[in-house]
């Protein structure tokens, strides 16, 4: 087992390597010329390239890559060309309330996903698993900003159940920071009302968020209990005469949990993506939106920031996947 | 000689599955009796019957596809076939006990053998009547006896494994352990053999026939190996396509088989005097159990056959004490070129 994470610490390394020079290489052959546009329309070609070395932007490109990688293994992601603020800051400030979102998103499409996937198996062709299925089916393919927006006519707009967007009320002061996370935080303050309302901030987005990756978690999920359902295992269990409920929640669950587990580190990549667009819509502050904000300006360095701490976010959430992984199923622990 | 009371005793079983081809006609007035203490064969070739037939009496087999159209299934008078999923809970290991064809897709892959053996235990130990509630160490201490009881080599550390880390012997060895843990009466052994080693075979052969004495079980045993069953039984079954054809003890069916089918059975093995392997080599096919002939399943394929073969299903019928024979032909020779076939 000490082996396993080992090596899949090594392989996550690389990984992030790989990542940071892709997101360089991305940047810096887009189209834009970052300097001009921070110094502004009539700025002098002297005021432009003093902006240039300013930034490293006149050094040869590996060279440049070599300085990036130097900072961001001291944790410097560089400054907003557009606003001077250090990267690192705003990542400090903006990351926890999109931790919480995809927090909340994942929890959410697991904990409805696989319950759901369970019972359609058990219920298979009754009327419970066509209504899910039919879910299922659909819901991968909505696109989240749409949902979002539907969400935001329906429940904020015409039923005024929850609000628009933004984390908090605006008259509401944040909990003071233990964890960053506003419901957390809330909760171990006591301040129960504000936690509501963070809920309630939370609900909208979130369901956004998760929506494709629940539906597919319980289509996964059902045709893994299904197949599992009908192992040989299974029937020796039944003549052991251990309980029916023991024997779906346990003896075949947790066989179907492998196959649902890779589609759950799947989606989280997708949710990360996702982010941008839902954050966008409901005007929540998280990377993904200070990602679009410093985006519209060819501010690179931020984005590049971002794009790398969403990458590192996926590797880290596949890297506990396949902890759980292995701890489910022994076969693995030994070959990996 | 007065008989007892059957311990198992299968009436007129009629099984079909409702598939999308139609319906199957799998078990066809199936019957028999199994007394305490007997170990009985059912041989028969692949696709006859022999395992649903034996699902059936746990009732294991999935409904739909499959549905019973009529007969009794009695253990000890109870009728299994009216018997809710509640009440084969309580029999399931503890009073009938079933192992398999293939170990190595019977055991959990993802739970260790301690794991699963100590379930089953307190699964067997809830389901009996008035049983006293067994602890966790205790049921423990009683799997690793019965690890010990079927020969598993250094039983504690076994506990601890996993099904993919021990051979196919030992997968057996260890569902062995786990279908006697509850101390049925009954044991079914669908194949148990089947699926291993030659040397192997024998190993857990012995180990059967060693258990069998040792508990004092009844057994069904099902095998399309003749010396399996010449080996531990003491009577046996042919079936044929979803029919029994002949029930007779084990030597006067290997001395003087009378129905055609069993006839060539034995006739099919290469060499007489070593235990026989296999039991194809009879010409033609099964009948399509979708439109089974109206009268013996067998006659399309039987050289003695007569056209009131093809009209009836044959009764089974007394030749001697218990030698039960479903043929009307019986009593004839079979033509000479058949019996070198
Ligand atoms: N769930 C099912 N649905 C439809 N048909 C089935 C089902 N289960 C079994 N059958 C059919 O019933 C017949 C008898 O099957 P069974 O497994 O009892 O054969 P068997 O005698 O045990 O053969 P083998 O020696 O290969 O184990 C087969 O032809 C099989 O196709
Ligand atoms: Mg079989």
């Amino acid at each position: 087992m000490l082996l396993f994470l080992l090596r899949r610490s090594l392989f996550m390394v690389g990984m992030l390597f790989a990542l940071l020079i892709i997101t360089f290489v991305i940047s810096h052959v887009a189209p834009g010329d970052p300097a001009a546009l921070a110094a502004g329309p009539d700025a002098s070609a002297e005021m432009i390239e003093t902006i240039r070395k300013e930034h490293g932007l006149d050094k040869p490109l590996p060279q440049q890559f070599l300085i990036y990688v130097g900072g961001v293994l001291q944790g410097d992601f560089g400054n907003s060309i557009h606003t001077g603020r250090e990267v690192v800051d705003d990542l400090v400030r903006f990351f926890p309330a999109t931790f919480e979102l995809v927090l909340a998103s994942i929890l959410f499409a697991i904990l409805l996903g696989v319950p759901l996937g369970v019972l359609s198996a058990v219920k298979q062709n009754t009327w419970i698993d066509h209504v899910t299925r039919v879910f299922s089916v659909s819901g991968v393919g909505v696109p989240m900003f749409w949902l979002g927006l539907m969400l935001q006519l329906f429940f904020a707009l015409q039923l005024g159940w929850f609000p628009l967007g933004g984390q908090l009320d605006m008259m509401t002061d944040p909990p003071a920071p233990i964890t960053h996370l506003y419901t957390v935080d809330s909760i171990l303050r006591g301040q129960f009302d504000v936690t509501l309302e963070a809920l309630r901030h939370l609900v909208l987005p979130a369901l956004s968020l998760c929506f494709p990756a629940l539906a597919s978690i319980i289509r996964v999920n059902r045709a893994e209990m299904l197949e599992t359902l009908n192992q040989d295992y299974i029937t020796n269990a039944r003549a052991q005469g251990i309980s029916p409920l023991r024997i779906v929640g346990l003896y075949a669950l947790k066989n179907a949990m492998l196959p649902t587990l890779a589609m759950i580190g799947l989606r989280f990549g997708w949710m990360l993506g996702g982010t941008v667009l839902v954050e966008t819509v409901f005007d929540w502050p998280g990377v993904g939106l200070y990602a679009v904000q410093t985006a519209v300006s060819s501010d690179f360095e931020p984005i590049m920031a971002v794009t790398v701490l969403l990458g590192f976010c996926f590797m880290v959430a596949n890297f506990v996947i396949d902890i759980v992984y292995g701890w489910l199923d022994p076969r693995v622990r030994g070959t990996t | 000689m007065s008989a007892p009371e059957p311990i198992l005793s299968m009436r007129d079983y009629r099984l079909v599955f409702d598939t999308f081809d139609g319906i199957y006609q799998a078990l066809d007035g199936v019957g028999f009796d199994l007394n305490p203490g007997e170990s009985l064969g059912i041989v028969g070739e692949t696709g006859c019957g022999k395992s649903i037939t034996a699902k059936s009496i746990l009732g294991l087999l999935p409904s739909p596809p499959a549905r019973v159209l009529s007969g009794e299934i009695l253990y000890r008078g109870q009728d299994l076939l009216k018997a809710s999923e509640r009440d084969f809970r309580r029999l399931r290991g503890t009073e009938i006990a079933m192992i398999f064809q293939d170990p190595m897709t019977y055991l959990n892959p993802v739970f260790t053998v301690g794991e699963q053996l100590v379930d089953a235990i307190l699964a067997h130990q809830r389901a009996k009547p008035g049983g006293e509630r067994m602890n966790k160490a205790a049921a423990k201490r009683h799997a690793i006896q019965m690890l010990a009881k079927v020969h598993l080599p250094n039983p504690e550390r076994q506990f601890t494994s996993y099904p993919h880390e021990l051979s196919g012997g030992m997968r057996q060895r260890v569902l062995i352990a786990m279908s006697l843990s509850g101390a049925p009466r009954l044991l079914i052994a669908d194949e148990p053999t089947t699926a291993l080693d030659v040397t192997i075979q024998a190993q857990i052969l012995d180990l059967i026939a060693e258990l069998i004495d040792d508990l004092n079980l009844s057994v069904l045993m099902i095998s399309h190996d003749l010396g399996v069953v010449a080996k531990v039984c003491d009577r046996v079954i042919v079936m044929y396509a979803g029919h029994v054809v002949e029930d007779a003890p084990v030597d006067q069916l290997f001395n003087d088989p009378r129905h055609p089918y069993t006839r060539g059975l034995l006739a099919s093995i290469p060499h007489p005097g070593r235990p026989p392997t296999s039991l194809s080599g009879i010409p033609g096919t099964l009948p399509n159990l979708y439109d089974p002939p109206r009268g013996c399943r067998f006659a399309a394929r039987c050289p003695l056959a007569v056209p009131a073969c093809t009209t009836a299903v044959p009764e089974k019928r007394h030749l001697s004490g218990n030698h039960l024979v479903a043929c009307i032909r019986a009593d004839e020779d079979l033509p000479a070129e058949a019996a070198d076939a």
